[in-house]
């Protein structure tokens, strides 16, 4: 089963519910960190790492010797990555999305592959227990998606048996809709501000129509106001866990350390977390 | 006409609630949210809408299954696993299509339309401040850099117009299309960070990417107080780096008060950390004359 750990405002704590989860887990269990933006789950879990693999695109490159400069590449193409103008021909790889319409269509053969690297996909063990799988964007690069989709497309196999946790990027736009689509249950994190609650509005219409069971963490309750939990009844979403608003709180989360570590209390409480979600998950995964 | 980009990497440093409060301490500017996805700045500026327009981004595929004979070419084609079967014919997920009208193009019954995708709303707004331009896009569309672009050519346009000389600017979270659409142009990117794993991690990777396209970087370090040493590894990070250190600010819930209260937090606290972002905007300012 797969839970997406998620938020639309950023900052308020998935990372932290993320790796307490992936600590208190009740059974095999691997972490995906899906924000291939700014990847920090393995700050907090640590894993070894054991492989670093290279995520590519196909991108065009023309063979101007067989090239008759007759613009159909440059009409198909949407991105504005390839251009015609008069007897030259340039391409613009980083405006490229891959889609492989230019090879396709062009009736001379005249353009080939070559490759532009998205980031890479880090793998290794936290703990020597918990696989942890990192997509990590090329600084430079404009296009998160696709590296997304290569560590979708193979978490599952390599998965196994094992349960998934998702670490999701912040947002409701595409990066993070896909990066919930596969899960079986989805757990937002907010915060009882302004901010996190308009942010968490927007989360809740943006999946809501993927139709999965969710679940709400209230991060740093007793700050700000209450609107969060009226909107969580009015909705039908349940509040499955708070975490206080605690200077102390803050200082651990900034040593690094796993929250579900910071004392027995809290441990119980992710420890809790962590069945009910997954009873949630083999409810949804079965709806 | 000068433009700052005020940034964070990771999400939630304070990013926002620094604009606000740089917002109402510059004069002659024109605000804009380029955080299309979870805008958060009007919360704080309370816009009044003067006009406001449709934002489309490119194109969509769409199967007319009347026409569609199921001959599966579409999905063969599409790199990006957006076409799902419908039975014996095919239909196009839209979370999934980019818009890149390869199935459009090589689909033997011409049974694919192809209209413009319809992705939010843009405005240009009053604000006690001043002028603003924002956005906000449906919940789950593409978060494209071609808003974040529009949007700052039509803040440019009305600094022009107004005979404003400064675009200020609230920036989105991460390193890809939307932060990197919202650099371009920009004279200086002030980086919101905090003295964490996740705030030095994040801190580092975007202002290499500012690096990569030249921009000059300022850094504020937000809930300094919260972990000396990492607020040290940030400060020996910027003196190496060659970026500036406009100010240390402490943590302290009269950022959340602020909010809720719906003000700037300059607006509400002069003394202790409204003191500290005053003495931000000032370091701010004079690199933005000496530029």
């Amino acid at each position: 089963m797969i839970v997406a750990v998620a938020s639309g405002k950023g900052g308020t704590g998935k990372t932290t519910v993320t790796a307490s989860l992936a600590v208190t887990w009740p059974g095999p269990v691997m972490a995906v960190d899906l924000d291939v933006d700014e990847p920090n789950l393995h700050l907090f879990l640590k894993p070894d790492i054991s492989g670093i693999e290279t995520v590519t695109i196909e991108v065009p490159e023309v063979d101007e010797e067989k090239c008759t400069y007759c613009r159909a590449c440059a009409e198909l193409c949407q991105f504005k990555a390839i251009a015609v103008m008069g007897k030259a021909i340039m391409t613009f790889p980083e405006m490229c999305h891959g889609c492989g319409g230019c090879m396709a269509i062009c009736p001379a053969g005249a353009i080939g592959v070559t490759t532009r690297e998205l980031g890479v996909v880090e793998r290794g063990l936290a703990r020597d227990l918990i696989p942890c799988v990192t997509g990590r964007l090329r600084i430079g690069e404009a296009m998160s998606p696709p590296l997304m989709r290569h560590v979708r497309s193979h978490m599952r196999a390599e998965a196994g048996d094992a349960d998934i946790l998702i670490d999701a990027p912040p947002g409701v736009s595409c990066p993070a809709m896909s990066a919930v689509a596969d899960s079986d249950v989805i757990v937002l994190v907010t915060e009882p501000t302004p901010f996190g609650y308009y942010d968490f509005t927007l989360a809740v219409e943006a999946f809501t129509p993927l139709g999965k069971p969710m679940a709400v963490v209230v991060n740093r309750a007793g700050l700000g106001d209450e609107r969060v939990y009226g909107f969580c009844a009015e909705r039908g979403l349940p509040v499955v866990a708070e975490i206080p608003y605690r200077r102390d709180i803050a200082e651990h989360y900034s040593k690094g350390l796993v929250l579900a570590e910071l004392d027995g209390e809290l441990s119980a409480r992710f420890g809790a977390l962590s069945r009910t979600l997954k009873e949630m998950a083999k409810e949804g995964g079965h709806a | 006409m000068r433009e700052i980009v005020i940034i964070s990497g990771k999400g939630g440093t304070g990013k926002t609630s620094v604009t606000a409060a740089f917002a109402h301490l510059a004069e002659n500017k024109v605000i804009c949210d380029l955080d299309v996805d979870a805008p958060d700045l009007h919360l704080l500026l309370d816009p009044q809408v003067v006009r406001e327009g449709a934002f489309h981004s490119g194109n969509e595929a769409v199967i007319d299954r009347e026409r569609c004979i199921g001959c599966g070419t579409c999905m063969e084609m599409c790199r990006f696993g957006a076409v799902d079967a419908d039975g014996e014919k095919f239909r196009i997920d839209p979370l999934r299509c980019e818009g890149c009208k390869v199935c459009v193009a090589f689909c033997p019954e011409e049974a694919i339309d192809f209209p413009s995708r319809h992705c939010g709303t843009r405005y240009v707004s009053d604000t006690r401040f001043g002028p603003m331009v924002h956005a906000q896009l449906f919940p789950g569309q593409e978060n494209s850099g071609r808003l974040v672009s529009e949007l700052k050519k039509e803040a440019r346009v009305l600094a022009e117009r107004m005979g404003r000389d400064l675009i200020l600017c609230d920036g989105a979270p991460g390193i890809g299309c939307p932060v990197i659409s919202s650099l371009s142009q920009a004279d200086l990117a002030v980086v919101v960070t905090e003295p964490t794993p996740s705030g030095v991690h994040d801190l580092e990777r975007v202002a290499e990417l500012c690096d990569h396209f030249r921009i000059k970087v300022a850094v504020i370090i937000n809930k300094h107080d919260l972990n000396a040493g990492h607020t040290e590894g940030i400060e020996a990070m910027c003196r190496r780096k060659g970026y500036v250190l406009a100010g240390r600010l402490p943590h302290d819930t009269v950022v959340t008060e602020a909010m809720v209260r719906r003000q700037a937090v300059t607006e509400m606290d002069g003394e202790n950390f409204g003191r500290r972002v005053n003495e931000a905007w000032t370091v701010i300012q004079g690199l933005l004359n000496a530029h």
